[in-house]
């Protein structure tokens, strides 16, 4: 298998991450790597940079990996944790806007055909796009 | 344990212990216009800081904020994880390149609301905790050096803090709410306040 973009997929609530995560591969099989998390460090709703950062790197692949958020504190959380990954992974992880099962499901059909980081993040977006 | 060392623990302890006091005044105020979450955020953000208060006051200062700012952005589980734990970042980067307290603690303090800004992509106005930091890091400027510096700032975060009711929410989950947001005190703006008020407290008590 050649690599594609992997996934992520960081709600406040764990069931709407897994949720999601079922969709996607649905969708796309076990070709793309997806990972999920969600839920506060004590398990309630909210969004954890330890599960988000173990997440990028369960998901990780040589081509990047699009991550995809619910509301506010999912996407602050998730630019906190990209930014505490080691240096050389940094630059390779987006946080995408767009719609989080909507996208995931996009962004992840994209990832499938063997497409780069930005025509994923670009893809996933356009659902954003007026 | 230097006399620097033993105030900034015993100043930490006392500006976590006032935030977990005021969590349940935090929750209501962010069930009044965002998720509730505000108040349990911070004390598991703050209980995390006390639980490493030993090693983290056995660094050297720049090295002991930077702790703080990690401590938070793990344990707090909220926007304001990243928020608060981006200021302490910052503050303990200023230190470590070439800035010295107390000299330059607007600059430092500087440093540390830029980050929150850049972080949250807000500024002043926009009915956050900005709209305390900020006024204080004025009231930092302008009255550095002035013998009533501490009381000026406890004024201007009190004063600060109830300027966020009138305010219209346009970031995070407040702004879901437009107009209805107007005539409540934003909770970050009151625990940026709780916190300016602590450290205060502690200044002058050990004074």
């Amino acid at each position: 298998m050649s690599e594609t973009v992997g996934i992520v997929i960081v709600s406040h609530s764990l069931d709407i991450a897994k949720g999601t995560a079922d969709m996607v591969r649905q969708m796309v099989g076990s070709e793309v790597r997806v990972a999920f998390c969600g839920g506060n460090p004590d398990g309630g709703l909210g969004t954890s940079v330890p599960s988000i950062i173990d997440a990028i790197n369960d998901a990780w692949s040589a081509k990047g990996v699009a991550i995809l958020v619910d509301l506010g504190g999912a996407e602050t959380n998730s630019e906190m944790a990209v930014e505490m990954l080691e240096p050389a992974r940094r630059d390779h992880v987006v946080v995408c806007n767009a719609p989080i099962v909507e996208g995931a499901v996009m962004a992840a059909t994209e990832a499938a055909g063997g497409s780069t980081l930005a025509q994923v993040k670009a893809v996933a977006e356009e659902l954003s796009a007026d | 344990m230097s006399m620097q060392a033993e105030t900034f623990k015993s100043l930490v302890k006392v500006a976590a212990e006032q935030v977990i006091a005021s969590a349940p005044e935090l929750t209501s105020l962010d069930q009044a216009i965002g998720d509730g979450d505000h108040g349990t955020n911070m004390k598991r953000g703050c209980e995390a800081v006390l639980g490493k208060l030993d090693s983290i006051s056995a660094q050297p200062l720049d090295e002991a904020l930077k702790m703080i700012g990690k401590t938070l952005v793990m344990t707090v589980g909220g926007a304001s994880g990243p928020l608060y734990g981006s200021f302490f970042l910052a503050a303990g980067e200023a230190l470590s390149h070439d800035k010295h307290l107390p000299e330059d603690l607007a600059d430092v303090f500087g440093s540390a609301v830029n980050a929150v800004s850049a972080r949250g992509r807000s500024h002043a106005g926009e009915k956050t905790m900005l709209d305390v930091l900020v006024p204080v890091l004025e009231t930092l400027k302008t009255a550095a050096g002035q013998p009533d510096l501490i009381e000026r700032v406890r004024a201007t975060a009190k004063e600060a803090v109830e300027r966020t009711a009138p305010m219209l929410a346009t970031k995070g989950r407040a702004s879901f709410l437009g107009a209805r947001s107007v005539g409540h005190v934003d909770p970050g703006a009151r625990s940026s306040c709780v916190l300016v008020q602590a450290v205060c407290a502690s200044l002058e008590g050990g004074q």
